[in-house]
């Protein structure tokens, strides 16, 4: 009996049992039977016990006992042995198992057996299983195979090859030689394997690259036989002849003529010609008519080539099968970096797919119209991608929203677009956004000034629907602390006017802290946004009071911290109440105390007690009265304004160390410099008020000529990420012989950090003439090492 | 690079799973477990193609799959394959083993699970696509069939003698052979060739 009937009756039985345990049970006999076959040793039987034990072990039971018989069966001079030992031996060994080593001997004994199928049964198990000193061992008696006179024993000796060179890559010269002659092979098995081969010797060294590139010619030819030979029934699949073959010369050709101009060259007219006449009805003709697609987009191609490439994609696009549609959909993202312009054409079609039932497809479609974006459908785009987060599958929902948020932040029209479509994403999918949207969300909330009183109002609607999005939550709650004055006067000419009092205002506080879908970040947001109310509203504040002592009791560290903090600022410290929950001044995006955050507001909350921009000697006082209040609190007594004049915006962000704050008070004395002395006319510079981005240069004129100077006007260039702000002078007529000086303050803001040059232009007259003059000044002091700055006339 | 071939039934059961990486016992026993999660999911009318599950490698391996009645034909593969290409192989495999097991079913692949693999042999070796060309590949079993036939021995004279009656060219042929407890089904054969 041939080993199939005795593991059918096996099979048959385990097929039988009813229930998992029945089986397991059954299972175990087997095994067991099969242990004691193993143990009987050479009794004919043993090939329909290694049987056996493979099926048990395709059903996922353990099956390690098994590897010393495969071993053992290899070694035997029977056929039917041998096939069955070699199965077990690709099924149950790999290299890690010290088995395997024992059966490199019987594989070197059996290439060189006399029957093919021996030799192709050895050739089989080492590509599939051989382990890197196995392929050492063997490496030359694949080679001489590879010269064998049989077509059967030539093909799979070249596909071992290939697994040799994967696995040991420094033996791949010694495959060189044979892989070229192998190409003037017929057969057609061969031929593939040989191509593979060479693709396998191209793609691991450059060098074997350009030897290869000589056979490009040969592989047009063979191709050129495919494409026009006339039906041979053997290769031929829905009318194209050997498709596969064909798809694998392309790709090669592919990789010899990527960056090679005369390699590329000799491939035109053939990839013209099989563009032109393949038929893409079924899928082989699709198959061929794609690689072509892509080995054109990726040699150095004629124009018209390209073209007529893109537009092959574009048929696919429209295509019924959505396989096809899949696939052109994938290789236009490898093409969109390189050719935008052309893959925008099909735009319409590929936000069409965003609709597409195949989840795969609106993948594909997804990641295509996110490169697609640009400034100029960034409108329309942001529309569809917008509808389709609403009824996306969850697996690309947290894709989609990042894709949404860049997209936004790098091509948003306004600034109230930009908000709106933030707010849409949160509404929409809030609980699969980034962490880091909330920071973003607010700092560019605090920029755009002119639309707070919107921007709360939007926000509070947002709320009082639904505050189950924690991000959504946290950011309303944030608006409404800071911006709750416009919330409650109730006018904003963008929306419909709605009165919303205190009681609302602060009923919907309540809520979110009192819900349990509230996480402790969102409470915390919520309590300091009651605490900022209490300065912006006027009738509630014992009810804000109330709430605030009753989280000084709450189980949770964080908020009962911030409760007790904010009553003792309504007990002890109230008259410093105002100043410091005034608000928050515009958050620079670079600076440390914005980017450090993540989404528990612990950052900002530091932020709002965080000692106010402190202005020179300004501070003693207040300082040293609440230094002992827990380190947090450092207020002023004076009010900062939202409006950014450069002197007071980066202290407050900038350090964290209250002791840094303090050390940085007293104004180093700075020098000044002189810029430009010409006639009499002489130009210092002084550099104070310096912070990580601005600068307040002033700049002092003075004359000792014998006459007056009038006339004199100052005009200064900065580089084009600068901001400059020139202050009124004090006066345009210098005094003679240095009895007067003319002093003109420059505000300097460089956000990127760039570095500064100025350019002043001097303008005047004196005795009657007229001159002007331009220097340049080309590095400004740094903050506390006052170096000089470096002064190049023009 | 072809990382695994697999067949399952649609509940889920392995019919037939060769991995040309090397994965624990376990491991395998999951990726098979995955693949019959994810593709099992697919609508009817979608595209064959999806991308890979965590175990297998993620997004950059795709699964490509056809599903045949009973059975889905599932490769896994890593980028340097040409996916239409490889459901063109899908193809090749099936009407191979229709030709091997003349109108091959399910039950076919269940009770011949070492003839599928010796087919699969022929046509992809390592990870890589050995032989494409169905004729071939069937002549090239067949000798082999006959080698293994040709040792069984004394024990193979059962056997020996069922095909020698299949052989044989009778105007009448008998629907079933029962000897013993093998039961063969007799295949149509026409009545002069």
């Amino acid at each position: 009996m041939t080993p199939s009937v005795r593991l059918q009756e096996m099979i048959r039985v385990i097929r039988s049992a009813r229930t998992q345990g029945e089986e397991r049970g059954i299972i175990q006999r087997e095994c067991a039977d099969i242990r004691a076959q193993f143990r009987q040793g050479d009794n004919g039987e043993r090939s329909h016990s290694l049987a056996k034990l493979l099926y048990v072990h395709m059903l996922g039971y353990p099956a390690h006992f098994g590897q010393m018989e495969c071993v053992r069966l290899i070694a035997s001079p029977r056929y039917n042995e041998k096939r069955m030992g070699y199965l077990g031996a690709m099924m149950l060994l790999d290299e890690k198992q010290d088995a395997s080593l024992l059966i490199t001997n019987s594989i070197k004994n059996d290439l060189s057996h006399s029957s093919q199928y021996v030799q192709s049964l050895a050739l089989c198990t080492l590509a599939c299983m051989g382990s890197a000193e196995m392929c050492r061992d063997l490496a030359s008696e694949i080679e001489r195979l590879l010269r064998a006179s049989n077509s059967y024993i030539k093909k799979k000796a070249t596909l071992c090859a290939v697994h040799i060179i994967r696995k040991v890559p420094e033996l791949a010269e010694l495959f060189i030689p044979s892989a070229r002659s192998l190409l003037s092979e017929k057969n057609h098995g061969v031929l593939h394997g040989a191509v593979v081969l060479i693709t396998e010797l191209c793609e691991r060294n450059p060098d074997t690259l350009d030897q290869f590139r000589k056979a490009v010619p040969e592989l047009v030819q063979i191709m050129k036989g495919l494409v026009t030979s006339s039906y041979s029934p053997e290769h031929n699949v829905a009318g194209i002849s050997d498709p596969f073959l064909q798809v694998r010369i392309l790709r090669l050709l592919r990789i010899l003529g990527h960056n090679n101009d005369t390699a590329s060259d000799a491939m035109n007219d053939l990839l013209a010609q099989v563009a032109t006449n393949t038929d893409s009805s079924k899928t082989a003709g699709s198959a061929v008519l794609y690689e072509t697609v892509l080995t054109i987009m990726d040699i150095n191609s004629e124009s018209g080539l390209r073209v007529l490439a893109v537009n092959i994609l574009g048929r696919f696009l429209l295509n019924n099968d959505r396989n096809i549609r899949y696939i052109s959909m994938t290789s236009l993202q490898k093409i969109v970096q390189t050719d935008h312009n052309a893959v925008q054409r099909h735009r319409g079609t590929i936000v069409d797919c965003l609709k597409d039932q195949d989840t795969s497809v609106k993948r594909r479609a997804l990641e295509l119209s996110l490169a697609l974006v640009s400034a100029v459908n960034i409108r329309s785009m942001m529309k569809e991608l917008l509808i389709f987060l609403s009824t996306c599958p969850l697996e690309l929902r947290s894709q989609t929203a990042s894709g949404i948020f860049n997209a936004a932040e790098r091509y948003s029209p306004s600034k109230r677009w930009h908000i709106d479509t933030i707010l849409h994403v949160l509404t929409t999918a809030g609980g699969d956004v980034r962490d880091e949207t909330v920071p973003n969300l607010i700092q560019l909330i605090s920029t755009a000034s002119e639309l707070h009183c919107y921007t709360v109002h939007k926000l509070y609607r947002a709320l009082v629907k639904d505050i189950s999005q924690q991000s959504l939550v946290q950011v309303a709650c944030w608006c409404i602390g800071e911006y709750g004055d416009l919330l409650l006067k109730g006018e904003c000419e963008e929306i419909e006017p709605v009165q919303v009092s205190e009681d609302d205002v602060l009923e919907a506080l309540e809520t979110v802290l009192q819900s349990h879908m509230s996480s402790p970040a969102t409470r915390g947001f919520a309590l300091t946004a009651t605490m900022k109310l209490s300065t912006r509203i006027t009738d509630n504040v014992d009810r804000i009071r109330s709430i605030v002592s009753i989280y000084g009791s709450c189980i949770d560290l964080e908020l009962q911290q911030r409760a007790v903090e904010y009553n003792a600022l309504f007990k002890k410290y109230d008259h410093m109440r105002a100043a410091v929950l005034e608000r928050m001044p515009v958050i620079d995006k670079n600076s440390p105390g914005h980017t450090n955050g993540d989404t528990s507001g612990e950052i900002k909350e530091p932020d709002t007690s965080k000692p106010k921009p402190v202005e020179a000697g300004l501070l003693s006082e207040p300082v040293s009265q609440v230094c002992d209040l827990l380190d947090l609190l450092g207020g002023t007594d004076t009010p900062l304004q939202p409006n950014p004049a450069p002197t007071s915006t980066s202290t407050a962000t900038s350090s964290a160390d209250l002791l840094d704050l303090l050390g940085g008070l007293e104004p180093t004395p700075v020098p000044s410099v002189t810029v430009y002395e010409k006639n009499g006319l002489s130009l210092k510079m002084q550099c104070d008020k310096q912070t990580e981005t601005d600068i307040t240069v002033t700049l002092i004129a003075s004359n000792s000529t014998q006459s007056d100077i009038t006339n004199f006007t100052l005009q200064a260039a900065v580089p084009k990420s600068v901001q400059l702000q020139m202050k009124a002078p004090s006066g345009n007529v210098i005094p003679a012989h240095g009895l007067g000086q003319v002093t003109q303050t420059i505000l300097l803001n460089n956000p990127n950090k760039v570095s500064l040059k100025m350019r002043v232009r001097v303008s005047y007259s004196n005795q009657g003439a007229v001159h002007q003059d331009t220097v340049q000044i080309d590095s400004f002091p740094s903050p506390a090492w006052n170096g000089q700055p470096s002064i190049s006339p023009l | 690079m072809i990382k695994a071939i697999l067949i399952f039934n649609n509940h889920g059961k392995p019919r037939l799973s060769k991995f040309y990486e090397h994965y624990t016992e376990d491991t395998e026993q999951q990726i098979i477990r995955e693949t019959f999660h994810l593709v099992s999911k697919r609508d009817e009318n979608v595209c064959n193609f999806l991308e890979g599950g965590l175990l297998i490698g993620g997004s950059e391996n795709k699964l490509i799959y056809r599903h045949y009645a009973t059975l889905y034909f599932v490769f896994c593969v890593d980028s340097s394959e040409s996916e239409l290409g490889i459901l063109d192989l899908i193809q090749v495999f099936v009407e191979t083993l229709d030709k091997c097991f003349e109108n091959v079913c399910e039950l076919d692949l269940i009770f011949h699970m070492d003839k599928v693999h010796n087919i699969l042999a022929e046509m992809v070796m390592g990870g890589m696509v050995l032989e494409t060309n169905m004729s071939e590949i069937i002549t090239q079993v067949e000798a082999q069939t006959k080698m293994e036939k040709s040792e069984a021995g004394i024990a193979g004279a059962p056997a020996r003698a069922v095909s020698a009656v299949k052989n044989m060219n009778l105007p009448e042929m008998p629907k079933n052979i029962n000897i013993g407890d093998i039961s063969i089904k007799v295949p149509n054969l026409p009545s002069f060739k």
